[in-house]
């Protein structure tokens, strides 16, 4: 607190206990207000199909309580931490570890995936929540392209995904095609359904282009809805065939992995397979995203994203260069979105909801937009705590929605604050992120 | 030709309904340059505040009915209206001068926080009301049979939006309230150096935008008959679509584009078929944009050079 | 007035809406000279200048661009990218638009955009890190070295552009646009915000950038003593047409000019007359 002290305090921050009591006060009257019929009293469809209620005082009065002791609470909280910025919360010490730690981190992050199955082979459970965790950092670097790099605000994001599990699905059970086939297929499917999307887009700004997005996202999930001769409808699509290890299936007949390795058959050969392949693909797209931002395309997104004019004048073509974004990402996406197909075998379009695109969107905004190792970070962060939540099921929407706002409002810019230069002459030193744009999208 | 007067009612009383969540949106992307994302769960907390103090009034002994639905309406527009006040206050406020994501995805937090709230507190089941409002006109027998019908209900919806929609604009021209909201519009900085209260004006904008959710909710719950947790994400993004449709920003826009998706809508579920009629909205959307980048009455973006 | 033209405006016509910004508006721009416009504020000159660079369309009129090869483009027929790419017209802006978030290194690369999209064979060749790919990027940081080296920020170069100083963003800007190797390169108040010093620094840079690279150079500037100083022929503009042109003394002491700028803006008009004196 010795950094704080020296900070003079605003005189106009008014103390004392009646004042942390009148907003307590205040809060409690909110709130009472608030949950007065929404908690106070519960409603439901009767016998008779009329409607019946009954009162739930107790209840009401509970969370009542609790908002007026936690305002309380926060109220001393924030009086006894001064005014909330960076400097106050983490001393200048931590901060400097922390700077070291992250120059540490993603290679101790990657190391650590490749060991996952080793440490955790028989937790089935581990293993398979590491390949949703790793699904998600997959989804988040392939829209960190397009929000973070280009600054194009997409909110339809899992249209490319579910292109991609429907792209694989179909061609797998209508012709037969291996998952190896099927992969680069998908992925250009989904970079050709961004094109499509990126044309009517073009000239769009800010929430036109949100709106649009999301339209996109919404119109494709409802044809898959209602095209049932085609996709099944509501019923989605079974029977998918399971990923091959180059040809050789990973099931315990004669002909599978483990009968010619002579090991004994273990489902959970499949689920490290799965493992290694979306660990493969993330790095993938993790790689080609850190080439691309050297290239004169990465360029020209990290340039569009800060000033649209200067580039024409420049002499950069914005369109092909934004339709290139959208497509890079809806790539990606399409091949998570078959990796997704071949390991659930089965998809339907529940799976591809607005939620979804708004949670791959918050991985890449919190992770700091554009920062590779900050969306990993995020898709780690909150995959890994929705499913702390697990046991919880009706509230855990509930807890994830409220942590949303809680971590935007304590970091608007991402956990990784900072913009890598993507090429030096004598110092390769980080940007604050204060000063770069983010785009008009 | 009867079945297309009595579609065009029927798209005019949904579009009534849109129209009147899209102000919220308008108003709030006017002032403070944000999509309130939550604001079709306003809608619909506003359609179960309705619901609720209704099924309250009845079960007290309260049989007037326009009394009760007076009462309904006044209780469901306030307490809705301080839900509106709270989330700016909370999730909002702290934002304002951030990074422009940082807000947006607050506010879908925020949407899933009211969906689940109400989900919990009140069960994932749809909620039925018996009809309240019953009756109607015949406007003209068809030859084949087919009747125009008009029904009170539906007067009521139009009625009550012309209403509120007039005492809304008498209000953002004639009051100070209204005069302070267009300064913040314009310029936030200045209208503050010029005494604008920005704080207290943004707040009444969202108390405002969510006192008019509640009516669309309310009408909702009237016309439709039920209501349930999840009805505010199709409803909202609908809305936004009308306010975006309309030009965002501009209010008589976002109850011209509610109308243009309650007609659309209508109309394809008519002649062509009910499954595609969201889409058939959303691509209209689409297409406009693309000749129209900033929706039918927004005002073009001057790009200063 | 019978020079070698590089650029020819011929009775430019720029109309928004009821309001006529430019009308039918013609000079030209010798090669490897420095032409200046000038006017009162509000007398059309960003708007001839959007015209020319591709941001405006005009109502009518032709802008044409000779070449050293003898092509010749019709510029008002080009829209914008295609401008910088095709005609190799550069421009900067009267309120500086660099990209903040990037290294000043990195705006640099990012104005030669189009010649390394061609080296890395439209990013394919660049993704498989061939060695064509990596000469024709390191011959690029080369060339943004110079020019770095050439506005002084050579020890900036790893910096945010957004974090450097007025000047220096007004000379980063500068750089930049020269980066794209243009053949034509218009400059929007360029000493606007600078101090005496800076100014002078200015002037320098732009006579070198003429006689050493052989561009030509349009400008735009309040600035009488950079116009007095650098200009080879100065175009008076106010309200949309040219009241007058021909070298700085002979503006200087045209009645016309003189009561364009006292009308407009006093101080501009003693600006112009004292700095003949």
């Amino acid at each position: 607190m010795s950094a704080n002290s020296a900070r003079p305090s605003p005189a106009a921050q008014p103390s004392g206990s009646a004042f942390i009591l009148k907003k307590a006060l205040i809060s409690a009257l909110v709130a009472l207000v608030l949950f007065s019929l929404m908690i106070g009293v519960r409603t439901e469809a009767g016998p008779q199909g009329g409607l019946i209620y009954w009162t739930r005082f107790g209840d009401l009065a509970a969370l009542v309580g609790a908002v007026f002791g936690g305002s309380i609470i926060v109220e001393l909280l924030r009086q006894w931490w001064g005014p909330v910025d960076k400097d106050s919360i983490v001393p200048k010490p931590v901060q400097s570890a922390i700077s070291f730690a992250g120059r540490w981190l993603a290679p101790a992050l990657l190391v650590f995936a490749f060991l996952v199955p080793v440490i955790f082979y028989n937790q089935r459970y581990i293993l398979d929540l590491s390949i949703l965790v790793l699904t998600y950092v997959m989804l988040g670097w392939g829209l960190n392209v397009v929000v973070g790099l280009a600054g194009l605000l997409d909110l339809g994001y899992v249209a490319f995904y579910a292109v991609g599990a429907y792209s694989y699905a179909l061609l797998a059970t209508n012709f037969g095609l291996s998952f190896w086939v099927c992969l680069p297929l998908a992925g250009i499917l989904a970079a050709f359904w961004g094109v499509l999307l990126g044309f009517p887009v073009l000239r769009l700004r800010g929430d036109y282009l949100a709106i649009v997005t999301l339209a996109f996202g919404e119109i494709i999930r409802l044809v898959i809805i209602n095209w049932q001769s085609l996709t099944g409808g509501p019923n989605g699509v079974s029977g998918i065939p399971r990923p091959t290890m180059f040809g050789i299936p990973l099931t315990p007949g004669d002909d599978g992995l483990a009968a010619r390795l002579g090991i004994e058959f273990s489902p959970t050969h499949r689920l490290v397979f799965l493992f290694y392949l979306i660990l493969a693909m993330a790095l993938l797209t993790n790689w080609v995203t850190i080439r691309l931002r050297r290239l004169p395309i990465g360029r020209a997104w990290e340039a569009l994203r800060e000033d649209e004019v200067a580039c024409r004048a420049l002499g950069i073509n914005t369109t092909t260069t934004k339709l290139t974004a959208f497509a890079t990402g809806a790539m990606f996406g399409g091949f998570a979105g078959a990796f997704f197909a071949t390991r659930q075998g089965f998809i339907s379009p529940e799976s591809f909801t607005f939620q979804e695109s708004a949670l791959v969107l918050a991985i890449v905004v919190l992770g700091g937009m554009g920062s590779q190792l900050g969306v990993a970070l995020a898709a780690l962060a909150m995959i890994g705590g929705f499913e702390l939540f697990r046991g919880f099921d009706q509230y855990r929407m509930l807890v994830f929605g409220i942590a949303m706002v809680l971590l935007m409002i304590w970091r608007p810019r991402g956990l990784i604050g900072h913009r890598a230069p993507t090429v030096f002459l004598e110092r390769n030193q980080a940007i604050s992120s204060d000063l770069v744009k983010e785009g008009h999208g | 030709m009867d079945y297309f007067a009595q579609q065009l009612i029927n798209g005019l009383v949904l579009g009534s309904i849109y129209g009147l969540i899209a102000i919220g949106y308008t108003m709030v992307y006017g002032i403070v340059g944000m999509i309130n994302f939550a604001h079709g769960d306003i809608f619909m907390i506003g359609g179960f505040i309705a619901l609720i103090s209704f099924l309250v009034l009845v079960s007290l002994g309260l049989t007037a009915i326009p009394l009760i639905l007076l009462i309904v309406l006044l209780v469901s527009m306030a307490i809705t209206a301080l839900y509106g006040w709270t989330i700016e206050r909370i999730a909002y406020r702290p934002l304002r001068h951030s990074f422009r994501l940082a807000p947006m995805l607050s506010a879908i937090g925020m949407s899933f926080v009211l969906t689940n709230f109400s989900q919990v507190s009140q069960g994932a089941r749809v909620k039925p009301v018996p009809p309240i409002i019953t009756g109607g006109y015949t406007l003209h027998e068809g030859a084949q049979g087919f009747a125009v019908q008009l029904s009170n209900i539906q007067i009521m919806v139009v009625l009550a939006t012309i209403v509120v929609l007039a005492l809304f604009t008498w209000l953002v021209s004639r009051t100070r309230l209204g005069r302070d909201m267009r300064a913040c519009e314009q310029d936030q900085t200045m209208a503050a150096l010029l005494g604008v209260d920005v704080d207290r004006t943004i707040s009444m904008t969202f108390v405002i935008g969510a006192a008019l959710a509640a009516v669309a909710g309310m009408m909702y719950l009237l016309y439709y008959g039920l209501v349930d947790f999840f009805m505010g994400f199709v409803a909202g993004i609908k809305a936004f679509t009308a306010a975006v449709l309309g030009g965002i920003g501009s209010l008589p826009g976002a109850m011209l584009g509610g109308l243009a998706i309650g007609l659309i809508e209508t109309f394809w579920s008519a002649y062509f078929s009910v499954e595609y009629k969201d889409v058939a909205a959303f691509s209209i959307l689409i297409v406009v944009l693309i000749f129209m980048p900033t929706g039918l009455l927004g005002r073009p973006e001057v790009e200063k050079v | 007035m019978s020079g070698d033209h590089i650029l020819t405006v011929d009775r430019l016509m720029m109309r928004f809406g009821g309001i006529v910004a430019v009308n039918e508006l013609s000079f030209a721009a010798e090669r490897r000279k420095i032409t200046a416009l000038i006017g009162p504020n509000g007398a059309g000159k960003t708007t001839v200048f959007n015209c020319i660079t591709g941001f405006y369309r005009p109502s009518g009129g032709a802008i044409r661009l000779a070449h050293d090869d003898g092509r010749t483009i019709q510029l008002e027929r080009l829209n914008d990218f295609r401008i910088s790419k095709q005609a190799k017209v550069a421009r900067t802006f009267q309120n500086i638009r660099l990209f903040p978030g990037m290294t000043a290194l990195e705006n640099l690369m990012v104005a030669q955009h189009n010649a390394l999209m061609r080296a890395s064979g439209l990013t394919l060749l660049g993704l498989l890190g061939l060695p064509s790919w990596r000469e024709a990027e390191q011959r690029a940081i080369e060339l943004a070295r110079t020019w770095l080296n050439r506005v002084s920020l050579l020890d900036r170069a790893d910096d945010a552009a957004g974090n450097l100083p007025y000047g220096d963003q007004r000379r980063l800007e500068i750089a930049r646009a020269m980066c794209t190797e243009p053949a034509l390169l218009c400059l929007d108040e360029p000493a606007a915000g600078l101090n005496a010093r800076e100014s002078g620094g200015l002037n320098e840079l732009l006579l070198s950038i003429r006689n050493e690279q052989g561009t030509s150079i349009l400008l735009i500037e309040h600035d009488m003593s950079v116009v007095m100083e650098i200009s080879d022929h100065v175009v008076v503009m106010d309200y949309g047409v040219k009241i007058a042109e021909g070298t700085p003394q002979a503006v200087r002491d045209d009645p016309k000019v003189i009561a364009a700028y006292l009308g407009a803006d006093e101080e501009e008009a003693i600006a112009v007359m004292e700095s003949g004196t």
